[in-house]
């Protein structure tokens, strides 16, 4: 066992044992915190993979602008939410039997490629060149259009939060 | 156009004008008269020139003028229709033409054709009089028009159609459809004023007992038709060897031939239609309708079809006799029925006081005079007694008509209740209504019998002549009788109505009729004068042989016999001049100096009397022996018994099983099964709905549960059996 | 050095524990960070293909790295908007509850 395997075999344990509490807490805000831990361990794994502008990316845009986003919302919605109930609705055992049948079973579809037991080695260093990347996000040839549209429905999802969201003195009470 | 064509048109304007009448200009009271009058004026008109053809021709009876067409196809042959126009049929056409012009004519003023129409005069009763303003402003009284003044015009138009059809005919069948549609007409006729019940019973009476005697004639029309297959006239009548075949076999009933109860059957249907004994009893009461309809029909022409059918028939009732031999059995039939019938009648006629009902015996006198000259073998003699009696007996019954019009003026005028039509009633009318009287006076000098110089003399005395002649003396002192009696109740009647004094107030006050009543009174007249002379005979004294005797040249050409050699008596002739003045001259003297309305004969005669006037109680017999048990059959048994018990019985119970049939499916199949069936699908979607709609909380994430279970499923599906390829 | 088949196991726990968190949690916000959850799990699954594939044909893939980008984009507008709803909701209803709001009952 190599130390990445090591190094890998760590984060993924953290990971999901975040992503299980993020599920479980009772305190939203316990639930909030946890979602930042998984997300940095997310962000290793990129790394470990050897996408390390992904990585950067996760953080920067997940854990610096999402997290705190939710964080807010917790803030602003946290009146009549009490944390002493139970946060999971009553029939909970039915989607953590469906969860646990469905991870078993795109487990066992993978397990039938041929190439699921493929160690994947080291990348040379030219291999994330993200000036190709970018050059490709902008060419007309390349992916310009997905570039355009996606920015295009970061406009629309601007202004359509700030109108959903803004108050108004003659509607409201 | 051809003789025969214009034969085939005779009948039929008469028809178009009731068609048209009667579907178009009902509510035109002119134009229904106009056109009723140029109907039978066309009709007229080509009966006359083809009368004229006829009696222009040589030979007319063996080479009549025929035509036929193929009517019904009855297997391999055809029934045929057709026209025939002999010497027999020609003087009937000329009498019918004559006459039914006649008649048309006077009826626009019988029915009071121009004046105004009454305030209180209802459709279904006579008019009452209308109230008119004179110069002077002072309220007077008129006669008003008759309401159902075009239903009249066009009924008499179906008459006419009819008997013209029944004239030119050439077949027994259609004979019997002339025959059957004047009885309809004469039955709409009388009951004309159908808002009265006298008239209402009348004219059912008339139906049905003319109805029995055409029962017994159609069962010899059928008899006939089944033994020789034919009905037309020249294939029996003019056929010697299908006569003597006919009256050779022997048939079923009696003893007779085939030849005589066929005979007897179609005479029955006669004594029906000409009122002869037994079944005279409709004719004095069809006096209901009014006068231009009892001078048509039962005067001048219906009643004179059945004596026209024994004289066609002639061939068949007397087949097998020679003349001066033995009668056969429907000629002795004949003969005893109409002299009985003539002496009958005309006592019942002496105790009448109403003037049309004198005149109606006085007709079934006269037809029984007709039936006994042919029970006797006169065959010439009774159609020429057949056609100047149409004549004069028209006439008479259209004076009686004027006079009864006459007689109600004055009781509008005074406004007398008395009985317009009562001669007893009347009297002196001879002043107020001059031309009513002369011309009424000729008809009632032929009806007696006056000598020379009208035509009811020649005829009459042709009658007895062939009475006496033929040796049967019986017929002919009834005969000499009965025409003693006609002559005294013809003088009764005349001297009663015209001469004397007025007896009431409204004969004072009665005037003459106008020239449309008057005209047709004149045009009888003469005929009624002159048609006589067409007959006298070749060995009278004096005048015979100085005018040829056309008419028994002319119609006696249809026998195929040598007539009899004639007896030169001169007992016929003595005994008729005797009756005959001694008769009119009795009536006149009993009667002239009448003042009070009282009958000088009631009192002597007592109750003879009354059982003349009764009318020998014959309608009582009848109503206590037919009709009464006819009622109580139709009522009782019929009715109640078998209509209501029985068959509504078996009704109402197959109505009572489909209910209960009904009920039971409905509760046992329809309601539990259909219905519940119904029931249970519509709770079985209610139900599957309800529980669905539980499912739809509105809860996302129980949505998405459902998903996610529903793909894992499919996932382990298609891991277990399809696997991954 | 690290086989594939860890990374997948690894980003197919996630998923899972992201849907389990989907379906049950009560409150809107949970859900919202469940969903991040799962997308994250859908990020390691492309840069783990990325990685095979550009191993596999030695030129690097930019196909996945697209599509990664994509779906950050998508996951940040997604997030912006579903709070803004979130917060929207709370207002009318006073409460973040998902449970109970149930307009679409049926």
């Amino acid at each position: 066992m190599s130390g990445l395997q090591i190094v890998f075999l760590i984060v993924a344990v953290v990971t999901l044992f975040s992503g299980v509490m993020v599920v479980a807490s009772r305190k939203m805000m316990h639930s909030a915190l946890w979602l930042i831990l998984t997300l940095l361990g997310v962000a290793i794994l990129f790394a470990t993979l050897q996408a390390g502008f992904f990585a950067i990316v996760q953080v920067l845009v997940y854990i610096g602008a999402i997290s705190i986003l939710i964080i807010f919302t917790l803030m602003l919605t946290r009146r009549v939410m009490d944390d002493e109930h139970p946060q999971v609705i009553k029939g909970w055992w039915l989607p953590a039997v469906m969860a646990v049948i469905l991870f078993g079973l795109i487990a066992g579809f993978l397990a039938t490629w041929e190439d699921f037991q493929v160690m994947l080695n080291e990348l040379p260093a030219d291999a994330e060149n993200l000036a190709a990347f970018g050059s490709a996000l902008v060419n007309p040839a390349g992916y310009v259009i997905p570039f355009e549209v996606a920015s295009v429905l970061l406009l629309a999802a601007l202004v359509g939060a700030i109108y959903i969201a803004v108050e108004r003195k003659e509607k409201t009470r | 156009m051809t003789s025969e064509t214009l034969i085939w048109l005779i009948p039929l304007p008469p028809l178009l004008a009731f068609f048209l009448i009667v579907l178009f200009t009902n509510r035109n009271k002119a134009l229904s008269h106009w056109l009723a009058l140029i109907a039978s004026g066309l009709s007229w008109l080509a009966g006359m020139i083809v009368f004229f053809k006829a009696v222009t021709t040589e030979g007319l009876s063996e080479h009549p003028f025929a035509q036929s067409i193929p009517w019904l196809p009855t297997g391999n042959t055809s029934l045929k229709i057709g026209i025939q126009i002999d010497p027999l049929s020609a003087v009937v056409l000329f009498f019918v033409a004559w006459t039914v012009l006649m008649i048309f004519i006077y009826s626009v003023g019988y029915h009071n054709f121009g004046q105004p129409a009454g305030k209180h005069d209802r459709k279904g009763l006579p008019p009452e009089g209308a109230e008119i303003k004179d110069k002077n402003g002072k309220i007077v009284h008129v006669p008003s028009i008759e309401p159902m003044y075009s239903r009249f015009f066009a009924l008499i138009s179906l008459f006419a159609f009819a008997m013209f059809l029944l004239v030119v005919t050439d077949n027994l069948l259609t004979l019997y459809v002339g025959w059957e549609i004047m009885g309809l007409c004469s039955y709409l006729l009388i009951g004309f004023w159908y808002a009265k019940e006298s008239a209402r019973k009348a004219m059912i009476k008339a139906f049905l007992t003319t109805r029995v005697g055409d029962v017994f004639m159609l069962l010899g029309l059928a008899a006939l038709y089944s033994l020789t297959g034919t009905l037309n006239y020249q294939e029996i009548l003019g056929n010697p060897a299908v006569l003597e075949q006919l009256a050779g076999a022997l048939s079923p009933v009696l003893g007779l031939s085939w030849a005589a109860l066929i005979g007897i059957l179609i005479f029955i249907g006669t004594v029906g239609k000409s009122a002869q004994f037994p079944l005279h009893i409709w004719l004095p009461d069809a006096m209901e309708g009014p006068t231009p309809v009892s001078a048509m029909i039962h005067a001048a022409t219906m009643v004179s079809a059945g004596v026209y059918l024994v004289i066609r028939f002639f061939p068949l009732l007397s087949a097998g006799w020679e003349p001066g031999g033995v009668v056969t059995t429907p000629m002795l039939v004949m003969g005893i029925i109409g002299a009985f019938t003539a002496l009958f009648a005309a006592t019942i006629a002496v105790a009448q006081n109403d003037v049309k009902r004198v005149l109606a015996y006085s007709t079934i006198s006269q037809l029984g005079y007709m039936i006994a000259a042919l029970g006797v073998g006169a065959y010439a003699a009774a159609a020429f007694h057949l056609v100047t009696h149409a004549f004069f007996k028209a006439l008479l019954f259209l004076g009686s008509g004027s006079i009864i019009h006459g007689m109600e003026h004055g009781v509008l005028h005074t406004g007398e209740h008395i009985d317009p039509q009562n001669m007893l009633n009347m009297g002196g009318l001879r002043k107020k209504m001059p031309v009513t009287f002369w011309t009424f006076l000729i008809g009632g000098l032929a009806l007696s019998g006056f000598p020379l110089v009208t035509a009811g003399f020649w005829s009459k005395d042709e009658i007895l002549s062939g009475a006496f002649t033929g040796g049967n003396m019986g017929v002919f002192i009834a005969l000499a009788l009965a025409a003693l009696l006609t002559a005294f109740y013809t003088a009764r009647q005349i001297t009663l109505t015209f001469l004397g004094q007025p007896r009431t107030k409204a004969a004072e006050h009665a005037h003459e009729s106008k020239w449309t009543m008057t005209l047709p009174l004149v045009v009888l007249s003469v005929f009624a004068v002159g048609a006589g002379w067409s007959g006298i005979p070749a060995d009278f004294p004096g005048l015979g042989g100085l005018i040829p005797n056309w008419f028994e040249e002319f119609v006696g050409s249809m026998l195929h016999f040598e007539p009899a050699e004639a007896v030169h008596s001169l007992v016929p002739l003595f005994t008729s001049l005797v009756v005959a003045l001694g008769g009119l001259a009795l009536g006149w003297v009993v009667y002239r100096r009448l003042s009070e309305r009282v009958d000088p004969l009631e009192k002597p005669l007592g109750s003879i009397y009354t059982i003349l006037k009764n009318k020998y109680y014959v309608d009582e017999l009848y109503q206590a022996t037919v009709i009464r048990p006819a009622n109580w059959v139709a009522n009782v048994f019929t009715y109640k018994f078998l209509d209501q018990t029985i068959i509504d019985g078996v009704l109402h119970a197959i109505a009572r099983f489909g209910v209960w049939l009904g009920n039971g499916l409905r509760n046992i199949i329809d309601l539990p099964l259909v219905n519940g069936a119904g029931d249970t699908a519509a709770a079985t979607t209610r139900g599957v709905g309800m529980f669905l709609r539980s499912k739809q909380s509105g809860r996302i994430q129980q949505y998405m549960v459902i998903a996610i279970s529903l793909l894992v499923l499919a996932g382990l599906v298609i891991y277990f059996t399809v696997g991954i390829s | 050095m690290i086989p594939l088949s860890w990374y997948l196991i690894a980003a197919a726990a996630l998923f899972c524990i992201g849907l389990f968190g989907v379906l049950s949690r009560k409150n809107a916000v949970s859900i919202l960070m469940s969903v991040e959850l799962m997308l994250n799990a859908v990020n390691i699954n492309l840069l783990a293909f990325w990685h095979y594939h550009t191993q596999l044909q030695g030129a690097g893939q930019i196909t996945p790295q697209v599509f990664v980008a994509m779906v950050f984009i998508v996951a940040a507008a997604e997030v912006a908007v579903g709070l803004a709803l979130i917060i929207s909701a709370y207002r009318r209803r006073e409460t973040p509850v998902v449970d109970e709001m149930t307009l679409l009952k049926g």
